[in-house]
Parts: C-alpha cells; sequence; structure tokens
C-alpha cells in the first residue's frame, strides 16, 4: 500500500514504544549488567569481562538442554504443523457444526499451562489415569516418570494436544479466505483434490503458515511449565530444556553472572533463528 | 463418492476432537471424586458424584480470590494492550516514518524473548518502583509478549482497509480522533476480536512471570493451585476441580468470538 511519509505519526507509536520499552530495555540492561560482572552482594561487584560467556559456552549444560530443546522445537513443527493443515481440511465449513468444531478445536489453548502439565500428569499416571492406565494393561512397560523414552514422548503429545489447535484454527481462517470462484474454476478443469490443495489451498495458507511456524517455534522452544508440571524436567534430566536449565542455574544455585550470560545466548537464539526464517520466506517471495 | 469423503473426513475430525476432549474429560470426572475413590481404583464415570472439591473452592477466599486476581489482571493487560496498540498500528500500517520498520521488528523480538531471561530483573524491577504484588503489575509484564503480537494482528487487519475511506472522511471534516472512533475502527471489529482473544489467551495461560510478580494480593489462581500438594500428597480431587474451573472463562470468551475467529484471522495478515 501507499504510504505517506509523516513522522508525527511518531506520537501514536510513543505509547506503545514508552511501555514496552519500560517492560524488556530496562531488564535487558541488568541482564547486561550481571552477565559481565561478578556479584557477591549489592555493594561487592566486580567486573569480570567476558569469563561468564566463556565459561557458559563451555557448559556441558548448555550443549545438552540446548541439543534437547532444538530436538523438541523441531519434533513440534514436523508433527503439529501437517496435522494442523490436516484439520482445518476436515472441519466442516458450515452451520452449528462449524461453531460447535471450531470452539471444542480450541478449548487446549485456553488452559493455563501449569493446568495443561496437571491433567497430562493425571491422565498418564498408570494408578488414577486413564492413559497410563490403558498402556499398562495392554502391556506395555509405560511410566513417564521413571523411562526417558516415555517422558519424551509424553511431554511431545502434551504438546501436540495443546499446539495442534492454533495451527489448525489459524488454516481454518485461511482456508475461509479463498473465493468459492476458485474452488468452481476448479471443478470446470477438472482438477484433483490434491492439485486443488497443491495449487490454490497450500499457497493461499503461506502467509497464516508463516505466522503459525513462527509462533510454533518461538513458544516451543521457550516451553517451561508444561514439563516442569509433568516430569519436573526428569527423569534426570531428560526433558529438561532451556528454560528450565536456566531458571535452575539463576534461582535454584543463585548463578547471576553466568545465568544472565545464558539467557543473552539463549534470546540471541531464538532471534537469530526467527530471522533466518523471515528473511528466507521473503527472499522467496521475492524470487516468484 | 464424495458422501464416502465427506464421511472420512467427519470420522477424521470426530477422532480428533475426542482426542482433545478424554483429557480434559478424565479431569472433569475426578473433579466429581472423593479422594478415596480417585485412588481406590478406575472408573469411567463417578460412582458416589460429590460437589464436595468445588465447596473447598467457594468457600476458602484464598482459593477463590486466586480467580479474581487471574481474571483482573488479564482484564486489565486486554484494556491496556487495545488502547497502546490499536494507535500504534494505525501509525504503520499508514505512514512512513523514522525508523518504522526497525521499531516493528525491535516490537517483534520481544514476543521472542524468553519469559525465563526476564524473571529475576523483573522481580527488582516492579519491587523497586513499589508495584510488586499488585495486579497492574502482572497486567504490565504481560504487555511485554502481548502488545507486539497485539500490532502485528491489527496492522493486518488494517491493511486491508483502503486508504480512500481515511481520505474521504478527512475531507468531508472528520477530525482524526472522530474519523478513528467512529469509521475506522467499527470497520476492524473483528480484528479487534481476535485481537483481544489472543491478549485474553496468552495473558491467562502464563503463570511464570505472575507467580514471579505476585505473593499474596495478587497471586494467580494457577500458582494457588500448588497448595493443594500437602504433607499427605497430593489433593487429587481438588486440583482436579481447580483445574475445570480455570477452563471455564476461555470457554466463554472463545464462545464470544467464535464468528470473529472463522471469518476475522483471514482478513488481516493473519
Amino acid at each position: 500500500m501507499r504510504k505517506v511519509e509523516n513522522n508525527k505519526a511518531w506520537l501514536l507509536v510513543l505509547p506503545v514504544f514508552l511501555l514496552v520499552a519500560f517492560s524488556a530495555i530496562v531488564p535487558l540492561m541488568t541482564v547486561v549488567n550481571y552477565s559481565v560482572q561478578d556479584i557477591f552482594d549489592q555493594n561487592n561487584a566486580y567486573f569480570v569481562g567476558s569469563e561468564w560467556y566463556r565459561e557458559i559456552l563451555r557448559d556441558p549444560r548448555l550443549h545438552e538442554s540446548l541439543l534437547r530443546q532444538f530436538m523438541f522445537s523441531f519434533a513440534v513443527l514436523a508433527i503439529e504443523i501437517p496435522l494442523g493443515i490436516g484439520i482445518a481440511l476436515m472441519m466442516p465449513t458450515k452451520g452449528k457444526m462449524a461453531s460447535v468444531c471450531l470452539i471444542l478445536v480450541a478449548i487446549p489453548l485456553l488452559i493455563p499451562w501449569n493446568v495443561v502439565g496437571t491433567i497430562w500428569q493425571i491422565f498418564g499416571r498408570a494408578d488414577i489415569g486413564l492413559f497410563g492406565w490403558s498402556l499398562t494393561s495392554l502391556g506395555m512397560d509405560y511410566n513417564y516418570a521413571s523411562n526417558p523414552i516415555d517422558a519424551w514422548a509424553t511431554v511431545l503429545l502434551m504438546d501436540v494436544w495443546h499446539w495442534t489447535p492454533l495451527v489448525a484454527l489459524l488454516c481454518y481462517s485461511g482456508l475461509r479466505a479463498i473465493p468459492e470462484a476458485f474452488y468452481q474454476a476448479a471443478r470446470i478443469d477438472r482438477a484433483s483434490k490434491w492439485a486443488i490443495f497443491r495449487h490454490i489451498q497450500l499457497p493461499k495458507l503461506k502467509n497464516v503458515l508463516v505466522i503459525g511456524v513462527l509462533l510454533r517455534f518461538m513458544d516451543s522452544f521457550m516451553i517451561y511449565t508444561e514439563p516442569f508440571v509433568l516430569t519436573g524436567g526428569g527423569p534426570g534430566n531428560s526433558t529438561t530444556f532451556l528454560s528450565q536449565t536456566l531458571t535452575q542455574m539463576a534461582i535454584g544455585q543463585f548463578d547471576l553472572g553466568p545465568a544472565a550470560a545464558f539467557s543473552l545466548i539463549y534470546f540471541l537464539i531464538v532471534l537469530l533463528v526467527s530471522w533466518l526464517f523471515f528473511t528466507t520466506i521473503n527472499h522467496m517471495d521475492k524470487d516468484k | 463418492m464424495a458422501i464416502q469423503k465427506s464421511r472420512n473426513k467427519n470420522i477424521g475430525i470426530t477422532l480428533y476432537i475426542l482426542f482433545i476432549l478424554v483429557p480434559i474429560y478424565w479431569l472433569l470426572n475426578m473433579s466429581f471424586k472423593s479422594n478415596e475413590e480417585i485412588l481406590g481404583g478406575l472408573s469411567f464415570w463417578p460412582t458416589e458424584f460429590t460437589l464436595e472439591n468445588y465447596a473447598v473452592i467457594f468457600t476458602d477466599p484464598t482459593w477463590y480470590m486466586g480467580y479474581f486476581n487471574s481474571i483482573l489482571y488479564v482484564g486489565m493487560n486486554v484494556i491496556i494492550t487495545l488502547a497502546v496498540a490499536l494507535p500504534a498500528a494505525y501509525a504503520f500500517s499508514r505512514y512512513k516514518f523514522l525508523g518504522d520498520k526497525q521499531m516493528f521488528f525491535w516490537l517483534l523480538t520481544n514476543r521472542m524473548a524468553p519469559p525465563a531471561v526476564f524473571l529475576l530483573p523483573f522481580f527488582q524491577l516492579y519491587s523497586s518502583v513499589g508495584l510488586f504484588d499488585t495486579h497492574i503489575a502482572v497486567a504490565l509484564a504481560h504487555c511485554l509478549f502481548n502488545v507486539p503480537l497485539a500490532v502485528w494482528i491489527l496492522e493486518g487487519f488494517m491493511s486491508g482497509v483502503p486508504r480512500e475511506i481515511d481520505e474521504t472522511a478527512y475531507i468531508d471534516g472528520y477530525s482524526f480522533p472522530r474519523f478513528f472512533g467512529r469509521i475506522f475502527l467499527p470497520m476492524i471489529r473483528s480484528g479487534i476480536g481476535v485481537t483481544a482473544f489472543f491478549a485474553f489467551m496468552f495473558s491467562w495461560v502464563e503463570l511464570l512471570l505472575a507467580r514471579t510478580l505476585t505473593s499474596v494480593e495478587a497471586k494467580p489462581i494457577a500458582a494457588i493451585m500448588t497448595r493443594t500438594v500437602g504433607a499427605a500428597g497430593i489433593d487429587w480431587g481438588v486440583l482436579a476441580a481447580a483445574g475445570v474451573l480455570t477452563i471455564i472463562p476461555g470457554l466463554l470468551v472463545i464462545w464470544f468470538v467464535r464468528n470473529h475467529v472463522a471469518k476475522g484471522f483471514a482478513l488481516g495478515r493473519v
């Protein structure tokens, strides 16, 4: 769209700027401050330069939880994006059923995250939960509290349960935006279901999918509450993701300096991956 | 053939909805049982139906005030978010100004900041300005991720409204505030609905920041739920009942915006 050059527009942006700056810049500068100092108490702090950064980058805890984190986020995207598209295609388009479906599908999104953890904690237990009980009575040796693979599978299943609805809803609204004329043209051309999906629906879904992928990447990369409630990061460290490693360090052991350095590295990774994804998509647009 | 296809679709969506509902049903089922019955063995519905667990919550102010606190700060957050994001989104969608692109990207980076990173500094910041353990503190803290998202969504919706409408209104003698309130906002109703829905959602479900910034007065329900873990083990029944009650506000909100969600998302960039 044609835009007018007008620096007075800053006045409209100012409230947002002030509000976000208060909540973002001040805390961020505090983190930066911690990350370059060794703090004993309020009056005793020494500048240590990049020492904490070097220490953290060599720390196996960071390496392990970073690897786990990438595996988890990748698995989440690989399952939830195709599944979400599939669900959106299956959802009824007209009538009362459409509203009912929409509401039912959206429910998991509106449950507080620790309650999501609680639901699955109960659901997966072999003694009182339907899921755990069913698997155990089928003869499977399932226990998310002691077996790392079961713990992983449960955390992943929980995330699929929790967040696929977001992808599905985004895609559903994307599909609703396709004019009926497109489908009519396809019918006249006797296009196959696959051809309709590939050449009409998928291109129209691109914008919502970009948002879906970005949101799912960012949020899965920051996941904390749900696995914390469900498994507490265990068994061992098998489901300890980045946020939990960080809070353990900052609050559990009160290693402020290293934790702050960790925070900044963590933040930069999220920024970098999101930026790469964004520019790649934009480049693909320009090539067309 | 076509009927077969649509039947497959219906079976697929039904299975998926079952997958969503069964864990929730299990929670609901448990909330109507006594602890003895829960631990005594598996049953698909309560054999001795009891409202005892809910009674515990509704008679104890430390419990039900948690719901009140959560709803209060979420409501404040939605209002603040919309109030600041609407003009900003208008500026981004209509004008070029110094540093607009950088500003937009910087806003979005805040949506990408892991809350775990900010826990300690937030605690210190809000303590030092005397806002610790107030509702407004949580509402402001949640703006960190809600405002950027709101600007992003609203900007998409606003860009869908042709510029000519603005120009015609100004020629007709409308002032900016009157044009914005009377003409422009009604045109992006569904965008506002969707934005409010997202702001509500992310603020309602967040716990990490809300728990860190409160201790007694403004403590959210999600944090109070951890009380069910006592010396005698976990009080499963009350935990389940409290969980069920946290789902209800979300259900109400999604009911109000259901029509906007279907049409709304697609109008904007979302």
